[in-house]
């Protein structure tokens, strides 16, 4: 327990992070001039930290494998990002938001750091419209909202379905101003592949450059970590096909605990698989079940019948379809937090409800919403008794202004038109909570390496609530880690530039090349894809939504067979100085390799149902999760020792003064 | 940044100073036409239109800013081809331009260039014609010394091939003005999506004017040779 | 439409060792390729086969695969981002082709864009653009107005996002004939023209940019429309024709 002291400032939950603001340690203007800190990843969090810190004064060397800051995968979310800024008047409040959001994550989550996110929520969008975000407005010129699962009230803030492009563009803009100052050295296309430790302190990276295959060393006298979730390790999922953990695990490897890695979110609103060519997932924003109903036929002989396709979705009467979510979940609809959409989505299935020919498949609807909104544009454009054709078609008018790009993204994937018919959807690895274990001040068990946005663990608990990303990932960046940084610079205004050929940076860049030369010659049989396949295929279906006790073990076994078997058989054509994406690609599936165990041995741990974390045996009657506050109230944080299945958890105790512990409850 | 100096050295200026000259040119070609339209009226009537143009010291003053109207499209127009070509040294191997753009939008320096060569032709036929021979008669109605350019201008176009060349010079002065016309107004800034159409729609019905009006002239000539 | 049946195809692929390194058109033939899978996902079908047989995969830039992080640039069949309006590579499927079907497939072609291996080009120059001026000066305090304190007209709002959907994949430059950035720039420079927030510092922005857009070797726009047609975003022309404005009276105004 020695390292784990989350450093939560005493007091009132409402004062602690003014009253730590006010006592932590400032570092003087002139004196930042003469610090450096690392920022791998410039998605929100890093991004955001980024520019925040240049402009504070601090010297920030950025890194991103892509090639511009611009295309990290924040730029993917879509549906909006939450503000308690109570501009609809419905009740909304600091203390609300942070009640959702500890309620949502199932009780797993800082309550500390939560109501940090709740306070300078706010902030984010003042901070945002003064940058020149284009988010959605009304008639009056006003900040237009809208409502996400998991909560009753309108505090989501859009640009239509492109909500984070327009916020890491912010973000992005905000970084360009310091690029063009000169003030943040900006390294695109390049991969951290270790963090460099000095005196017990983090004191730079190993990069390689991903054009030339040079290994690079930069030093600095802090390093951010915010490269975002691990949800590839599941190979299909809604994250880019460049995200990894490899940042996460390195620091991992030396020293940074790594808490709860198997809260994944399973999103319940992607696109169905299609084939086994496919590469990724992609996601439907939650927003659409703002207006689309989810329903499955109630009768197997209506799912044969649509599965081979002599009856259309369309052609069913309504009394034949069960609205699952609203039928088990009627005061939340089908606004039910991602988690608990994802297990009735596949519940139905399992039960043999599928609507497409995989059997993977529900149906998300907007017939009811075409014709709720047509009739009130009909009646706000003064068309008196309108056909049911044109309240349809003002109706789809009116979807397609809210919804439009998704519904052509929609088009794109599967071919059909869904202002027609109804869409497919199913749930998919969306969003990893898990991630580096940090401090109230985003400080890792590595003293001077912080993680921030979804690459840490702290907000979010066992589930995450839609439209909560983007809030906690700029939050981090803009609001808390430029503060919180300062506390540990304050000690490093003397330091002075550290230097890059000491003993320690010779064994780090030592330690990469050999692995990277290890690789190169094992000259084996099989693709990368090949094993980051297998592994992804174990992890859905060991680790994926439902998990026991059986199944995790055999996870654990297999995937350590796997990477026994990457390490002997993978092939990696080409060299390892020059642009080479297949062995980009090996080094991070070496790393998911690892991750993956550690994910199962974690799920294992967990006998309980939590958020996104549902353990068969730990059910209700109903088939509802059932969470266990007396044993699992805790973190579980993994200190690396050597190989996955040797880690050492050390806990830490959750507690909750401000919000009582309850079973959740969506009905 | 010295004052004024993106005003004539940066893309966007050197776009917008093609936009100018280019409305600039299209104006005279306006003026340039009705003269010629008065060749329908008669002799006398086109002699008289000529004389005028000749003499009033306004159209006087105007030839040199024409002259430099030319130049400058001119010779900013192949600046900015050069500088196109070199923006993408290593070409595509396959492209499929037409499925996203007009070929008069994209070949606006073949169309030009078609029309500069004519232009050399049309001076030396008219105006070099008119300014440095005495080769033109002259004639007086009612007290004014004419030259008798009708002669001139219509004797010309009894020759075939001139009249050949002249039609496809005034075909490819149209496709130049279809582009160039509504694309002027997008260089200067002076465009938006609501009168995107409106400009295409004026810009096609003017430059169709422009060919057919000089090339009735040509064939009606052609075809009945003034005596 | 082709049918549901699976495909086979010849593929012409510029190859390119390095950015120094001359490259050439190489053939290709995949076969059994489904029409619902992706263009990428049937280049990564493609790359499997040439790792079994022991060949360096072809190298493309891509990430989200779902049309938003403006990574994946490829030239096909004579089209940025192949057939199709207003979509990425990324989004293209391979129902758009036919069985036997030879499809070219090049970089992003612009001398300010150049070849960095295979069919990845270096698109920094597009990122100096926007440093030179592609952002509202203001620091992340959070001490800024109430974010409702300014109302802001819902069409300028509307004109600002739809300018601001842009997603910097180069696609407009790659099929401009002269190689021109300006729907690229003109869309940023609308985003902020058309905010209050952005118009403070509006003439120095627009300036700047193009400054640097010109420094870069990019071409000059010849308003072909080109770009609008092949932008996955369907970014207006009509930004083109308010930057020049701006540009002219900022530039007047010296």
């Amino acid at each position: 327990m020695s390292k784990l002291d989350s450093k939560i400032p005493a007091g009132p939950i409402k004062d602690k992070w003014t009253n730590h603001k006010n006592n932590i340690n400032l570092v003087n203007p002139a004196n930042k001039r003469l610090i450096d800190v690392i920022v791998v990843g410039t998605g929100l969090a890093g991004g955001a930290a980024s520019a925040s810190l240049a402009e504070m004064g601090y010297n920030v060397k950025a890194f991103a494998y892509q090639d511009s800051p611009r295309r990290a995968h924040s730029i993917a979310a879509q549906g909006g990002i939450n503000a308690a800024k109570n501009y609809q008047n419905d009740g909304d409040s600091t203390y609300r938001l942070f009640y959702d959001t500890v309620k949502g994550g199932d009780y797993r989550a800082r309550e500390a750091n939560v109501y940090r996110l709740a306070e300078v929520s706010a902030s984010i969008i003042d901070q945002c419209v003064a940058q020149g975000v284009p988010f959605a407005r009304d008639y009056g010129g006003l900040l237009d909202n809208r409502s996400f699962g998991g909560v009753l009230v309108s505090r989501t803030f859009y640009a239509k379905g492109q909500t984070g492009q327009q916020l890491l563009l912010g973000a992005y803009s905000a970084m360009n101003r310091q690029i063009a100052k000169g003030k943040i050295a900006m390294h695109n296309r390049h991969e951290m592949l270790d963090v460099v430790i000095v005196d017990g302190k983090a004191r730079g990276i190993i990069a390689r450059d991903l054009i030339t295959g040079k290994i690079e060393r930069h030093s600095a006298h802090a390093v951010v970590i915010a490269t975002g979730g691990y949800g590839n390790v599941f190979f299909l999922s809604t994250n880019a096909m460049g995200s990894n953990v490899t940042a996460a695990w390195k620091i991992h490897k030396k020293g940074a605990y790594f808490a709860n890695p198997c809260y994944t979110q399973i999103h319940p609103t992607c696109i169905p698989r299609s084939g086994d060519h496919q590469s990724k997932l992609t996601l439907m924003s939650e927003s659409l079940r703002n207006d689309g109903r989810i329903w499955v036929p109630k009768h197997k002989k209506d799912v044969d019948a649509i599965r081979n396709g002599t009856l259309k979705p369309t052609q069913l009467a309504e009394a034949d379809r069960d609205y699952y979510l609203e039928r088990r979940y009627p005061a939340f609809g089908n606004l039910v937090p991602r988690d608990v959409a994802s297990r009735a989505a596949k519940e139905r299935c399992d039960a043999g409800f599928g609507v497409n020919a995989t059997g993977e498949a529900v149906y998300l609807d907007f017939a009811a919403a075409f014709v709720r909104y047509g009739k009130e544009k009909a009646h706000v454009s003064g068309l008196h008794n309108p056909s049911e054709e044109k309240i349809l078609e003002l109706g789809r008018e009116v979807i397609k202004s809210k919804y439009g790009n998704l519904f052509q993204m929609y088009e794109k994937i599967v071919d059909e038109n869904p202002y027609m018919t109804p869409m497919m959807i199913y749930p998919a690895v969306h969003y990893t909570m898990g991630g580096i274990w940090v401090d109230y001040n985003l400080q890792t068990t590595i003293p001077g390496c912080y993680a921030a946005g979804e690459a840490n663990f702290s907000d979010h608990g066992a589930n995450r609530l839609g439209a909560s990303a983007l809030m906690q990932g700029l939050a981090d960046g803009y609001f808390v880690l430029p503060y919180t940084i300062g506390d540990y610079l304050a000690n490093e205004i003397r330091t002075g530039t550290i230097p890059t050929d000491s003993p320690e940076f010779d064994a780090a860049e030592k330690n990469v090349t050999d692995t990277i030369n290890k690789m190169m010659n094992i000259k084996g049989t099989k693709s990368v894809d090949h094993f980051h396949k297998r592994l992804g295929k174990i992890m859905w279906d060991n680790v994926g939504m439902a998990r026991n006790v059986e199944g995790l073990k055999e996870a654990m076994a297999e995937i350590k067979s796997i990477r026994e078997e990457f390490w002997k058989d993978v092939k990696i054509p080409g060299t390892a100085n020059s642009m080479n994406a297949e062995l980009e690609k090996a080094g991070r599936v070496a790393d998911f390799l690892e991750l993956g165990e550690l994910f199962a041995k974690d799920a294992l741990d967990r006998n309980e149902s939590c958020g996104g974390h549902f353990r068969e045996e730990s059910q209700t009657e109903e088939g509802e999760a059932l969470r266990n506050d007396k044993d699992y109230a805790y973190v579980s944080a993994w200190e690396y020792k050597g190989e996955p299945a040797d880690a050492v958890l050390h806990k830490e105790e959750l507690e909750f003064n401000d919000i009582e512990l309850k079973q959740r409850s969506y009905k | 940044m010295s004052p004024l100096k993106g005003f004539f050295n940066s893309s966007v200026a050197r776009k917008f100073w093609m936009a100018i000259t280019g409305l600039f040119l299209i104006t005279f070609l306006l003026v340039h036409l009705g003269v010629n339209l008065v060749m329908f009226a008669g002799k006398d009537a086109f002699n008289q239109a000529t004389h005028f143009m000749a003499t009033n010291p306004l159209i006087q003053v105007m030839q040199y800013v024409l002259a430099a109207g030319f130049l400058v499209h001119i010779i900013m127009g192949i600046k900015l081809t050069m500088q196109n070509k070199a923006a993408r040294s290593v070409g595509y191997a396959y492209e499929n331009a037409a499925a996203n753009s007009s070929w008069s939008s994209r070949n606006m320096i073949i169309s030009g260039g078609l029309v500069l060569v004519f232009l050399i032709l049309h001076m030396r036929n008219f105006f070099y014609e008119m300014k440095f021979t005495e080769n033109i008669g002259t004639y007086t109605l009612d007290g004014v010394v004419l030259h008798n350019d009708f002669l001139l201008v219509s004797s010309l176009f009894t020759t075939w091939y001139y009249v050949v060349i002249y039609v496809l010079a005034f075909i490819a002065l149209g496709i130049h003005l279809n582009h160039g016309f509504q694309s002027a107004f997008q260089s200067a800034g002076w465009k938006n999506s609501n009168w995107k159409g409106l400009m295409q729609t004026v810009g096609t019905v003017f430059s169709a004017i422009i060919a057919i009006g000089f090339s009735a002239i040509a064939i009606y000539f052609f075809l009945n040779p003034a005596q | 439409m082709s049918s549901n049946k699976d495909m086979d195809l010849l593929l012409k692929i510029w190859r390119q060792a390095d950015a120094n390194s001359k490259g050439e058109l190489v053939d290709y033939n995949v076969t059994g390729i489904s029409p619902d899978s992706s263009f990428l996902e049937m280049l990564d079908v493609l790359n499997e086969q040439l790792v079994e047989k022991g060949q360096e995969p072809v190298v493309f830039d891509h990430d989200c695969r779902e049309g938003i992080c403006g990574m994946c640039s490829l030239f096909i069949n004579g089209e940025a981002h192949g057939p199709g309006d207003q979509i990425t590579t990324c989004q293209l499927h391979m129902r758009s082709f036919n069985d036997g079907d030879t499809i070219y497939i090049e970089p992003f072609r612009a001398t300010a864009m150049p070849v960095i291996k295979d069919l990845v080009v270096d698109r920094s120059s597009m990122d100096k653009i926007q440093q030179a001026g592609g952002y509202v000066s203001v620091n992340t305090s959070g001490n800024t107005q109430d974010a409702n304190a300014l109302p802001i007209p819902k069409a300028d709002a509307d004109a600002a996002f739809d300018a601001a959907t842009c997603i910097g994949c180069g696609a407009c430059i790659a099929t401009c004939k002269n190689a021109s950035a300006m729907l690229f720039l003109s869309a940023k420079v609308s985003q902020f023209a058309l905010l209050p927030q952005g118009k403070v510092e509006a003439a120095d922005r627009v300036k700047n940019m193009v400054r640097v857009m010109d420094e870069e070797g990019f071409g000059n726009c010849t308003n072909t429309g080109a770009c609008e047609v092949e932008c996955p975003k369907g970014i207006s022309l009509d930004n083109i024709a308010r930057m020049n404005r701006e540009y002219l009276s900022a530039s007047l105004a010296d």
